[in-house]
This record gives C-alpha cells, sequence and structure tokens, in this order.
C-alpha cells in the first residue's frame, strides 16, 4: 500500500474481480453484451440492457471524453484532505459507457478544464491489489 | 405501468390529519436521532388527536420499522421500511394510501430522525455497492460532489450564466421565506445576492448556499382514510394523487444528468389528482441544492428542458412572487438533517390548514409535495388537497 493512503479503496466483488486485476495489469477492462453488441460499465455478469447473461469481457481503448467535471474545495472524507482543489468527473468512454473517475495532471480551474475535452486513462496504484483508472488531458 | 384508472379511484381515499417536527431542530445534541423520530410521532399524534395506541401500520427509513415502532411501543399490523433517500417519506403517503385502501391498516404513522449536525456515527458503506468501488475511491462521496458534477452538465447545455443566476436565485428567495419562519435555522440571517456570489466554494459550481443545511431534525405524517379524517382534531387534507420511482443508484448511472425520475412522478401524480400545474397554490420541491430545484421544476414539467433559470427568474419564487416555493426556507435554510423529503409535506399541510403565520399564503387549496432521494436518484411526488 502506498504509505499513508487514507482514501476509500475499494473491495473487489466476485463480479468485478477481472476488473480490478486488469486495472492493476494496466487493462481498461469493460463487460460486453454479446447480443446487444455493446460495452456497459460497471461490470456485472447480466446485461443491465436485454437482460441476458451473453456477455464477455473487452479491453477499452482508454479513450475518452470528459462528460461532466466538478472542482471540490471542501474534502467529503479527512483521505481527500491534501488532494483539494481535486477534480472529480464523469467520462464517456470511447467504447460508449461513462465511469466515474478524476482527472489528473490537469489544473484544477473551471478554465483549464471543458465538457467533452479528450482524455485518456492512466493508471494510479494505490495498494499491492488496487489501481485506480484515471484520466489525464489526451 | 401504473393503472391510472385505478389510480384515480384512489385518489382523496386518504387525508394527512396530523404533521410535526421533533421538539427541537437545528442543533439538537442532546437528543439522538431514534428520539426524534418518538418525539416527532408523538407530536404528529398529539396534532391529529389520535392516541398511540391506534396507530396500526408503521412506516419509517433509516432505520426498520420495528427498531421505530419498538422504540415508540407500537405493535403495527402493517409495515413499511421502504429505504429511497429522501424521497422516501413522500413515497410512504402513497403506500400509506394503499395499504389503507385495501384495509392492512387504518392509522399510518410515518416518522423521521436524523441527528445530521451531531451524530456520533457513521453508517460504513456496502463494500458490494457500485458507489464503494467506483466513486468513492476518486473523492466522489456526500451529496455535495455528486449535485454539483449533474449542475456542471447542466450549465454546459443551458448556458453556464444563466444557470448561476437560477442558482442565485432560488437561494435567495428560499432565504427570504426562511427568514419568514422562527423555525428555521436561517430565520435572523438575510443573505443579498452579493453574499450568496461572494461566498466560499464547497464543490465548484457550488457555493456554500448552492447547498442544504446539514441538521437535526424529526419529523413525522399521520394519514389514515378520508372518512375517518372527519372525526380527527384538525380535519384531514386528502391525499389527491401520488407517483414514486427511480432510474439510477450512483450519479454515472443516471441516464441524462439535467432530467430526474420527476419527469415521471409529476405527470402521474397530477393527472392522478385530475389537476394541471397551472391550479398549484404551492410547490414544495427537495431543494438539498440550488441546481436540485431548477432540474426538478424542469423535470416536473413546470417548464420545458433548460427553461428552469428563466421560470425562477427575477424572484418569483420568493415571498410576495407569483410562484411560491419551499416557503418554510426549505432544505437550503430551514432544515435538512439528510433526508429532508418529509418536512416538504409538512410544510404543504399547515400551509393547506393555514397555520403559517407571516408566510401563510393567501387561500391555499392545493399544493405539491416533491421528495428526491439519492443522488437524483429516487423521486416521490404527491399532490395535497385542503377539505
Amino acid at each position: 500500500m502506498a504509505d499513508g493512503y487514507n482514501k476509500p479503496i475499494p473491495i473487489p466483488q466476485p463480479e468485478s474481480d477481472n476488473y480490478w486485476e486488469g486495472a492493476k495489469a494496466g487493462e481498461l477492462r469493460l463487460r460486453h453484451c454479446d447480443d446487444c453488441n455493446q460495452a456497459y460499465f460497471y461490470p456485472r455478469n447480466i446485461c443491465p440492457d436485454c437482460g441476458n447473461n451473453n456477455t464477455s469481457w473487452i479491453v477499452a481503448s482508454g479513450k475518452a471524453k470528459i462528460h461532466t467535471f466538478a472542482i471540490v474545495h471542501r474534502p467529503p472524507h479527512p483521505g481527500f484532505m491534501d488532494d483539494i482543489p481535486y477534480v472529480p468527473a464523469i467520462v464517456e468512454l470511447e467504447e460508449g459507457p461513462r465511469m466515474a473517475t478524476q482527472i489528473v495532471n490537469v489544473e484544477a480551474d473551471p478554465s483549464a478544464i471543458s465538457i467533452d475535452m479528450p482524455v485518456k486513462v492512466v493508471f494510479e496504484s494505490i495498494t499491492d491489489e488496487i489501481s485506480l483508472p484515471k484520466f489525464e488531458p489526451a | 405501468m401504473p393503472v391510472m384508472d385505478k389510480l384515480k379511484a384512489i385518489s382523496g381515499s386518504a387525508a394527512i390529519v396530523g404533521v410535526a417536527e421533533s421538539d427541537n431542530i437545528g442543533r439538537v445534541p442532546e437528543k439522538g436521532p431514534m428520539e426524534l423520530h418518538a418525539e416527532a410521532g408523538r407530536n404528529a399524534l398529539a396534532d391529529a388527536g389520535i392516541d398511540k395506541s391506534e396507530v396500526d401500520g408503521v412506516f419509517t427509513a433509516g432505520y426498520s420499522t420495528y427498531d421505530i415502532a419498538e422504540y415508540m411501543g407500537i405493535t403495527p399490523h402493517f409495515t413499511d421500511s421502504t429505504s429511497v433517500g429522501g424521497s422516501s417519506f413522500v413515497i410512504h403517503i402513497a403506500h400509506a394510501m394503499a395499504a389503507i385502501e385495501a384495509g392492512y391498516c387504518e392509522v399510518a404513522l410515518i416518522t423521521h430522525g436524523e441527528s445530521g449536525r451531531s451524530n456520533r456515527a457513521r453508517p460504513g458503506g456496502n463494500p458490494g455497492l457500485a458507489a464503494a468501488q467506483y466513486e468513492a475511491p476518486y473523492g466522489i462521496m456526500g451529496a455535495p460532489i455528486g449535485y454539483s458534477l449533474a449542475a456542471n452538465r447542466y450549465m454546459h447545455q443551458y448556458g453556464e450564466d444563466r444557470t448561476r443566476e437560477a442558482m442565485a436565485n432560488i437561494a435567495v428567495s428560499t432565504r427570504k421565506w426562511a427568514n419568514m419562519n422562527e423555525k428555521a435555522y436561517f430565520y435572523d440571517t438575510p443573505m443579498s445576492f452579493d453574499e450568496y456570489h461572494d461566498s466560499r466554494w464547497v464543490s465548484w459550481p457550488f457555493h456554500l448556499p448552492d447547498c442544504c443545511l446539514v441538521t437535526d431534525a424529526g419529523a413525522a405524517i399521520v394519514v389514515t382514510s378520508a372518512e375517518r379524517a372527519k372525526s380527527t382534531k384538525k380535519g384531514g387534507v386528502r391525499v389527491l394523487g401520488a407517483a414514486e420511482g427511480h432510474d439510477h443508484s450512483v450519479l454515472h448511472q443516471m441516464p441524462d444528468l439535467t432530467r430526474t425520475w420527476g419527469r415521471h412522478t409529476g405527470p402521474q401524480a397530477l393527472e392522478m389528482a385530475g389537476v394541471t400545474h397551472d391550479e398549484l397554490d404551492l410547490a414544495m420541491i427537495y431543494d438539498s441544492f440550488t441546481y436540485t430545484v431548477i432540474a426538478t421544476l424542469e423535470s416536473l414539467g413546470f417548464c420545458g428542458p433548460g427553461e428552469g433559470p428563466d421560470f425562477v427568474a427575477d424572484q418569483r419564487t420568493a415571498p410576495g412572487g407569483d410562484f411560491p416555493l419551499n416557503t418554510s426556507g426549505g432544505g437550503l435554510s430551514y432544515t435538512h438533517p439528510g433526508m429532508y423529503g418529509i418536512f416538504t409535506v409538512v410544510e404543504a399541510v399547515r400551509q393547506l390548514r393555514g397555520e403559517t403565520g407571516q408566510r401563510q399564503l393567501d387561500d391555499c387549496k392545493l399544493a405539491m409535495a416533491h421528495g428526491t432521494g439519492g443522488t437524483l436518484s429516487s423521486t416521490g411526488t404527491v399532490i395535497l388537497a385542503r377539505d
């Protein structure tokens, strides 16, 4: 574990083990419905659209655009005290689904970030098991 | 899909006969949340003139009904612990009406209590939920961050400056109402537009006054049949329409960050009641954030997508304006313990009864109360009418 890391740490669940293993290996893995022929987020075995379980895993390109963002000045948790201001965001992946993340390697100022701005995934290792997919300007 | 003919058949069959807060609201460190439930429940029953022994239906959220019923010494025959955040208690009204109509119970007690300001234990998140794996690790926790993400999307679609002005209008108009409610947290604290714009950021695009209070408070509602309501202390405020539902839990799953499930509950509740938006004398709309009000008014159909800023312009929602909104001072300036929705109903009932003193609306006959829960996730709408 990164020394002193005290933010919430994901606990992989049976349906998300492969997602988190992928992130640790530097891959953004998505579930894909082979009946609907579309990817979806977050990982679950049954397609939330059609309800079938004819689903597989794909590796996303890591390319995305910002769907929305905010700039947090008041930390919601003591672990984020040293990070403010930081930039939580929802990004729309090239494959279609949206996911929540943080935009990093950017100035935390509304004039430096814009909705629809292209971004790409980067992985931040926070423990021996967990890396978080975050996004930076492409 | 809801069967409108059946809903219309039970429209008005139940009535709210008692409403109350806990003895104190705001900063109440000397009482825990269970006590706030019990106090509000007792006060609401007193408001109705109904003895606790007659309660046979118990409804609550945040706790299981057996926790609350045991604490209060009630042994109900019908129970409902539906917990969908701040919308829960509005939704309980519809569930109570259905249960009463079906014969499961006669006197329904809905209770709420939270020590949002003074609580001593915060519950941990369930690690199996999407929020714990896919949002919290990024610092997307707590309402201000999620709602500010949605608000920024709205600004992008409909214009930053006019959205900012609308948010300021809501913050200032709601504060004016609070300045007329002696129970309001900000009763003695006016706020100007300049003070709004100069206030500090919580989560951009939200200033501090864009965000609701965090208080200690309880509230309760008593519902019974319209027939039985006639023999209660103050008579009944009839439930003409009700609707509920949700379209996501975590924010990143919300189909459209600018449209809530109110797009269904508003039209359904109004149609069931047989009334239109224009006929409403009062709208009590859950104001967790200023943006929540704008997105909700549009979703409910008071105006079209992107038209909210024009709808609330020029202090139209303030005292003396032609669209009275959140006359208690709302979650922004009256009280907000965490799941505020029940307080929209308390104020609507009091306005319909003519009990709200200096902020009383003239001839208030028909009101909407609307709760939102989660992160713009769940909504419940009721239409209430004075007999």
